[in-house]
């Protein structure tokens, strides 16, 4: 096996990134459509794939079977691969008897497999064809098909493609392709008015948060992406800031650019110093004063740093390593190093994005600024992070003074069983994989947490940042209570 | 296509998947694109297997196509057997790998690996999870065992003289219900009666214990889904013959002794199994006997005598007489949960079916015999229906059956994979043998409310500080949502032992509103009158009655009626 090669981005500092080929242990963008599905409730998802992919779905789903899906699956069997005419009706009908079941789905969105995408089976096409055929209801879109029904939704039923392919997307990535094929159905914001898009989808209570700090600062119109239902879009012009929410929307990021939208150099929204300066990239796009948005976010910091104060005798000093998942793994290592004290071992990550991860980099190379540092004197455009307590007459807490600089690698892609042999030398305190690895951990004396967690767990802002700590701290907490 | 919304079976990679994590000695490599290694997910989280299923996928991508997937395989066969040392490399592709065509199989066999390399053939785009896992355990004591076998017409070798009978256990695998404890349930009862087990396969297998089957005297097919066609090849190839009867429940268990006692061909197993089988039967043995077995009497002894005849004798089990059961899950445990509904626990049975197509002739053939015509569907959605339709009082299903009962606010028992991570229990609890039929006996009846308890919430019906609701009531199980469409096809239904109006359920109203009858004062105060527990069945059989009949309101005759036609 070729040896990792090895890599330097500007401005990475100690950060070297390998890129590492391999086995991988992680979901395909499919996986998504558990979040998506429950975001935009008023959307429907239909995987055209395999049985592999309908089994993948409900294995990641798990409890969430209780509820009436909002997904499902069209698999494809032996006669549909023999001719793609014949994948086509077969696609309309089913699609058919889905809208005859389901005439309230606003958004029907076909998610492309990897079966489709080797088969080269269009869906962009059928989508298509399937939108001309809802609009116009004259006649069936293949000559033999049934008429289509699915004008329950008010404005009907809007039918939109992406690929969620293992071949092509990794776990979150899956969202990024979802929201790209949005972007161009987003009405145009009329030139001369602005407005900020948060991308990237949030838990609802996060989202209300957000949105009334926003709403404090007198930055606005804000539109969430994606919208909770899939009928109302946001405007998209000239005027757009763009503040991403996820790490993993690089794609829809450039559509964005695309359609005129600017997006704002931000580290992402986790822990109160990636918060402050995720705020504060959107405060300083509509020319606010620092010291008003410090008025502002004085209340949230503080109650945020009050919190987490509980969790970071937990954490401080403990060591991490980090399987490729989500892609959040870089901005929680890096809320784990510098806010709660904690040394990384090792951080996977399925892919590297560098200019998405430029605002993250940016936080972790510039250690002694960043949590402890003295609020610097000289006038710099925003700072890198909130005052600390001591500022405002507080003890200051050991684990705040700043941790020695990080010396891990950041490893992109990753071979799985190298990893595992790694965290097996390494031994750290806590190991964070998907759920395929962790009970073989655990079995072998390692603690784990599931990553998976962490993408259906509300953790963005500064009311989540101790949520986010304790998530970390339990496996801790409970290896140290369990007396068997 | 085919709209699935949940699929009772993965892929066919799947199943051989589940064979070769439960053996011991065997790797996998799966030629899969990337995200297909989602199904370590399974052994580990739901069967919570402490080790990660023995499988090495190529995970292949976009890029990789362009350039070719050969040296990837390569790569990925010379990988895992550095790693893993197996004595057997399994190579098999996943539904994409399938489309490509990169003979994965052979490209590995040309590495001239120093370990027996087995392609699978598994089309995934005909074939489903069950079916690969059948076929994946035949190809592999095939390919194992074919050199070693005698020319056609050899006859079997005789036992050596004062040598126990051996038999192998064949079918139990990863992710099977109650597997694990079903073969310490069979080798004890084996044991009980001198026979002793040669291999357990697939289930803690390694290859060279594959290699021993054909020294035993017979095979027990255990699970017919999984190992039946290695059964019949064995029989075919090595003159072995194999026992059919699945011992689940007291009336199984005792036939698959009998046949034991004839198929192991001794005298001394055949006259064992036939005097343990006397002990159990509750009209012959006096009842200090009985009592004695209560007690635990033959433990020690390794022998274990069933509690179930007995309990299902004792008049608290009374109220069981005529419960409406509804039974669908994989063929080996819906066919046995009829005869023990049926025979052992004086249930009625009104419904009985299968997800698997392979097996829907037994599953067929045992509803006929239970006056039913089977289900052979893998259509969760119209088994919802079938279900609602029938009106059980007790669902005994697969994991989706479990949350099907509960939309429609029916007791339930998850009695066949696939099953979720509550299903694979800490302790001990097989479901075969004389000891599983005691386990069966409280998992089902524990859904239901006892007799007794029945009886005493009737007599306290009137006290002031009883209330209507019982505790059990208002702990049951909740209306869901029911989907649209078996809205339409679903009458309100009651929960058993439910005390009156108030404690009835609907499901929630979707779609138009149900045109129901409207009951008269007169008649729903004659309703009050009957006793509360089997109130809500009367209320529910009055509605179905008149609605059949297109009757807007329900009289004192409408709800004399209805019991006289429902009481025939």
């Amino acid at each position: 096996m070729e040896s990792p090669e090895s890599r330097k981005f500007p401005g990475t500092g100690s950060f070297p990134i390998a890129c590492e080929p391999g086995q991988r242990q992680a979901f395909c963008g499919l996986a998504g459509i558990v979040w998506l599905h429950r975001k935009m409730q008023d959307a429907f998802f239909l995987v055209v794939g395999s049985r592999t992919c309908a089994h993948m779905l409900q294995s990641a789903a798990g409890v969430m079977i209780f509820a009436a899906p909002r997904f499902a699956t069209a698999i494809l069997e032996e006669r549909d691969l023999a001719g793609l005419a014949d994948a086509n009706a077969e696609l309309d009908r089913v699609v058919g008897r889905l809208l005859a079941r389901r005439p309230d789905i606003a958004t029907l969105f076909l998610v492309g497999s990897c079966p489709t995408e080797v088969i080269k089976l269009d869906l962009h096409k059928a989508a298509e064809r399937l939108n001309q055929a809802l609009q116009g209801q004259a006649s069936p879109p293949v000559p033999g098909a049934p008429a289509l029904v699915g004008t329950g939704a008010p404005g009907g039923t809007r039918v939109v493609a992406y690929s969620g392919s293992g071949l092509e997307t990794t776990f979150t990535q899956g969202e990024d392709h979802c929201l790209e094929a949005l972007v161009p159905a987003l009405p145009i914001l009329p030139p001369g008015q602005r407005s900020l898009l948060v991308v990237g989808t949030l838990a609802d209570v996060v989202e209300d948060q957000f949105q009334r700090l926003f709403d404090e600062l007198g930055i606005g119109p804000i539109h969430f992406f994606p919208p909770r239902r899939s009928a109302v879009f946001p405007p998209l012009g000239e005027g757009t800031r763009v503040l991403l929410a996820q790490p993993f929307l690089g794609r829809t990021a450039r559509a964005l650019e695309a359609r005129g939208g600017r997006l704002l150099d931000a580290p992402f929204p986790i822990g109160i110093a990636g918060t402050w300066r995720w705020f504060g990239a959107a405060a300083q796009a509509w020319g606010l004063a620092e010291d008003r948005v410090a008025a502002v976010l004085a209340k949230p910091v503080e109650r945020a740093q009050q919190a987490l104060a509980r969790y970071r005798p937990q954490l401080a000093g403990k060591r991490i390593a980090f399987f490729p998942d989500s892609q959040l793994e870089a901005p929680i290592a890096r809320f784990l190093h510098q806010e709660c004290g904690m040394a990384i071992l090792e951080v996977g990550v399925p892919y590297f994005d560098r200019r998405l991860m430029a605002g993250e980099i940016d936080l972790l190379g510039k250690k002694g600024r960043v949590m402890g540092g003295a609020p610097s004197a000289q006038p710099r455009p925003w700072s890198p992070s909130p005052p600390p307590p001591a500022a405002r007459g507080e003890p200051l807490s050991p684990p705040l003074a700043a941790p020695a600089a990080p010396s891990f690698a950041l490893i992109e892609g990753g071979d799985v069983d190298r990893q595992l042999d790694a965290v097996r030398t390494l031994r750290p305190d806590l190991t964070v994989c998907g759920l395929g690895l962790a009970n073989p951990l655990e079995a072998e004396g390692l603690t784990t947490k599931w990553s998976i967690e962490l993408v259906f767990s509300p953790i963005q802002g500064f009311e989540q940042a101790a949520d986010l700590a304790e998530l970390f701290a339990r496996p801790l907490l409970r290896r140290d209570r369990l007396g068997v | 296509m085919e709209l699935a919304f949940w699929t009772y079976e993965g892929p066919t990679h799947m199943g051989a998947l589940r064979v070769a994590t439960a053996m011991r000695g065997v790797h996998c490599l799966l030629h899969a694109p990337q995200g297909d290694g989602y199904a370590d997910l399974l052994f580990t989280m739901i069967e919570r297997r402490p080790a990660r299923p023995p499988v090495s996928y190529t995970s292949f991508q976009q890029r990789d196509l362009g350039r070719g997937t050969a040296d990837l395989i390569k790569d990925a066969a010379r990988a895992a057997y550095e790693r893993f040392r197996p004595e057997v490399l399994l190579v098999g592709e996943s539904c994409t790998a399938e489309l490509l065509q990169d003979q994965a199989g052979a490209l590995v066999r040309s590495l001239g690996l120093p370990v027996p390399v087995l392609p699978l053939d598994l089309p995934s785009w005909s074939r489903k999870e069950t079916w690969g896992a059948s076929e994946t355990f035949h190809r592999l004591v095939r390919a194992l065992l074919k050199p070693r076998a005698p020319a056609p017409g050899t006859p079997r070798p005789n036992r050596a003289p004062g040598q126990c009978p051996r038999a192998n256990l064949l079918g139990p695998i990863a992710l099977g219900f109650r597997c694990r404890d079903d073969i310490t349930a069979v080798s004890r009862l084996l044991a009980a009666i001198g026979v002793k087990v040669q291999v357990t396969a697939p289930l803690g297998a390694r290859p060279a214990d594959l290699l021993r089957l054909p020294e035993a005297d017979f095979n027990i097919c255990l699970y017919p889904e999984i190992a039946e066609s290695t059964c019949v090849w064995l029989e075919r190839t090595f003159r072995q013959p194999w026992v059919r009867t699945v011992p689940i429940g007291v009336g199984a268990t005792r036939d698959f002794l009998a046949e034991v006692g004839r198929v192991a061909e001794d005298e001394a197993v055949a006259e064992a199994a036939a005097r343990l089988a006397a002990r159990v039967d509750v009209y012959a043995v006096p009842a200090a006997s009985t009592a004695r077995s209560l007690e635990g009497e033959g433990l020690e002894a390794g022998l274990y005598l069933p509690r179930l005849p007995w309990y299902s004798h004792s008049v608290d089990a009374t109220y069981l007489t005529g419960k409406r059961v509804f039974i669908f899950g994989d063929a080996t445990h819906a066919i046995a949960a009829a005869r023990i509904v049926d025979q052992e626990l004086g249930m009625t049975l009104v419904g009985l079916g299968t997800y698997l197509r392979e097996q829907a002739r037994p599953v067929r053939e045992a509803a006929r015999h239970h006056g039913l015509e089977a289900l052979i569907s893998d259509d969760y959605l119209e088994v919802e229906v079938r279900i609602a339709e029938a009106h059980p009082e007790l669902v005994l299903g697969t994991q989706m059956e479990r949350h099907i009962a509960k939309r429609l606010g029916i007791p339930c028992a998850v009695i066949s994979a696939p099953a979720h991570v509550q299903d694979f229990p800490a302790r001990y609890a097989p479901q075969m043998g004389f000891e599983g039929a005691d386990v069966i006996f409280d998992a089902w009846i524990g859904p239901l409310m006892m007799g007794l308890e029945e009886h005493l919430l009737s007599m306290f019906r009137g006290d002031f500080e009883f209330g209507e609701v019982s505790p059990a009531v208002a702990e049951g199980p909740p209306a869901g949502n029911a989907a649209a469409s078996l809205a339409a096809s679903l009458p309100e239904m009651a929960l058993p032992g439910v005390a009156g109006h108030s404690a009835t359920i609907r499901p929630e109203a979707v779609g138009e509103p149900l045109n129901e009858p409207v009951w008269d004062p007169q008649a729903e105060n004659e309703l009050k009158k009957i006793p509360f527990f089997v109130r809500g069945k009367a209320r529910r059989n009055t509605e179905r009655f008149a609605r059949e009949r297109g009757l807007a309101t329900i009289t004192l005759e409408t709800l004399y009626d209805a019991k006289a036609h429902f009481g025939r």
